[in-house]
């Protein structure tokens, strides 16, 4: 352990149930209804376990559903009417901002367990409402005004970053193709297909350089995670539990053009650093980083933030080969969200229900062998925000109740 | 509508008028009364001259709510002479190719529409520069 390792670290939260369900175009299922879902997926994985406090993850609700007020509509939907509840937004980073507020409830004691959904219903509205919903991530008074996009901001980031370092037509190609390969086993992943490099290179444009390939599909979706304190957590000893080694947030400016350096993310970089603090490692020891990969440059960008490449080299990483589940850094060992999907506030939730279902070995074909200490961090707008957790495999409490 | 959202701007979106901090100097826009390099109070205003150089840059095809009808259309980020970056439209392109480092300066143009009723709001983009020297 680090010196720096106990100041401000999670001590003794565990995770005793996810839940997951399938990122796509649900016409058939309401926000409420794709939440409950998470939910009910992630009780019957913690045992039954009834949580004393409900932290929602969204970002879109309001915008695109006309919804306030999510945590007393989903706790009492979910037959949780009476616990505390409230909703946390940070644009895509909403439910790894919900999380972290779990933790902290869950640290002071105040409350023994706590259940985290991040949700998004966004397929109700199409084109330019969800891209004015999407762009309200940015600056409202100086970047949407100038109808910015968060993929025209991906575009901007991705054509500079090739521009500075030098980067071939093509040198971000290995993250779409990773992020497929790996969802072709993963049940809830909206693209269970493969792409080839052809594929890549003749996709569409759709901003400059960033093409239909380099961009993630905003769909529906919900994840949920059961956590409890050490004392609250169901008995048992049929699986190796997942402990909350970590639990950082950072920002940084809104703008993108008021980032002091906008290719490197800056916010990224801290929330790792105050990660890696916690939980006493660095990135030598990580073994599996589900990252922000709503576009292919800030999967280069958010390995070079955690200290997996240097500057500019991020993209190699990617070009050889070194992101794959059996490579030095696995990412997006689901699919992430090119290929899994992104469901917006509720990525960054699904990012570490992935991580947990990694660290206990119960990722069946995503498995990465030998797992036991995976990151997540998820990203909100232009990386303004960003939420990193650490989970690690922890086999001196043991977790039991499959059953129920 | 938001009349009054985008008349209170209408120093920074008609005339590029930002804050220099009193005490580094630094050059602020958009306008934000702390410095951001010293944290320090910065509310003197500052006249920007409006020229620039193209930082980086893309076209938008599938645009937001509001920006259908200008689409396609260019946006770039703008580093300033004076050191601030923007985000904004690049207009009066022609045939000229963009390219990063494109010496560029303000002009005001329509920015978006808000339906055949709506509100017309106008601020700066962005052409090529004319005396590019």
């Amino acid at each position: 352990m680090s010196p720096a390792a106990g100041f401000g670290a999670p001590s003794g939260i565990y995770v005793a149930g996810v839940g997951l369900t399938p990122v796509g175009e649900h016409w058939e299922l309401s926000l409420r209804e794709i939440a409950l879902q998470a939910i009910e997926a992630a009780r019957a994985d913690a045992g039954g376990l009834r949580p004393q406090a409900l932290f929602v993850g969204n970002m879109l609700a309001p915008a695109l559903s006309g919804q306030t007020h999510l945590g007393a509509l989903l706790a009492d939907f979910a037959g949780l009417r009476g616990i505390e509840a409230a909703v946390f937004e940070a644009a895509g980073a909403s439910g790894g901002a919900a999380l972290r507020q779990a933790c902290l409830a869950l640290a002071s004691g105040m409350i023994d367990s706590a259940l985290v959904v991040g949700v998004e219903k966004i397929t109700d509205r199409i084109g330019p409402a969800v891209n004015a919903a999407l762009a309200g991530a940015a600056d409202a008074d100086y970047e949407a005004v100038q109808g910015i996009t968060p993929t025209a901001q991906a575009a901007l980031l991705m054509r500079r970053y090739m521009h500075e370092h030098q980067v071939p037509a093509g040198g971000l190609a290995g993250f779409a193709l990773a992020a497929h390969a790996n969802a072709v086993d993963n049940p809830y992943a909206i693209y269970r297909r493969r792409l080839t490099a052809e594929d890549y290179a003749g996709a569409p444009r759709i901003s400059d350089p960033v093409t239909l390939l380099d961009a993630a599909p905003v769909a529906d979706g919900a994840a949920a995670l059961l956590l409890t304190r050490g004392e609250a957590y169901p008995p048992g000893a049929h699986r190796p539990a997942a402990r909350v080694a970590a639990s950082a947030v950072a920002t940084s400016a809104l703008a993108l053009h008021d980032q002091p350096d906008p290719l490197f993310l800056s916010a990224a970089a801290l929330a790792c650093q105050r990660a890696y603090a916690q939980a006493g490692v660095g990135p030598k020891e990580i073994q599996l980083f589900e990252l922000h990969d709503a576009f292919t440059v800030y999967a280069a960008l958010a390995l070079e933030a955690a200290g997996f490449a240097e500057r500019g080299q991020g993209w190699r990483l990617a070009a050889d080969g070194r992101i794959t589940r059996d490579g030095l850094i696995p990412i997006s060992t689901f699919g992430g969200s090119k290929a899994r999907g992104d469901p917006g506030g509720a990525t960054g939730v699904y990012q570490v229900a992935e991580v947990v279902l990694q660290v206990q070995g119960r990722a069946g074909p995503a498995q990465v062998q030998g797992a036991r200490l995976g990151m997540a961090q998820c990203l909100g707008g232009a990386a303004a925000t960003a939420v990193t957790h650490i989970l690690t495999r922890d086999d001196s409490a043991r977790q039991g109740s499959d059953s129920s | 509508m938001e009349v009054s959202r985008h008349w209170r701007l209408r120093q920074q979106r008609y005339a590029l008028v930002g804050e220099v901090c009193p005490h580094c100097e630094t050059k602020i826009f958009p306008p934000r009364d702390i410095c951001p390099d010293c944290g320090q109070d910065a509310k003197t205003l500052y006249q920007f001259s409006g020229r620039g150089e193209v930082f980086s840059f893309t076209t938008v095809h599938d645009a937001p709510a509001g920006h259908e009808g200008n689409a396609p259309y260019t946006v770039a980020l703008v580093r300033l002479d004076e050191g601030p970056m923007l985000t904004a439209q690049l207009t009066d392109l022609g045939e000229q190719p963009v390219e990063i480092g494109m010496p560029v300066e303000m002009v005001t143009r329509r920015l978006r529409e808000d339906g055949d009723r709506g509100m017309l709001v106008y601020g700066y983009k962005f052409r090529p520069r004319l005396s590019a020297a």
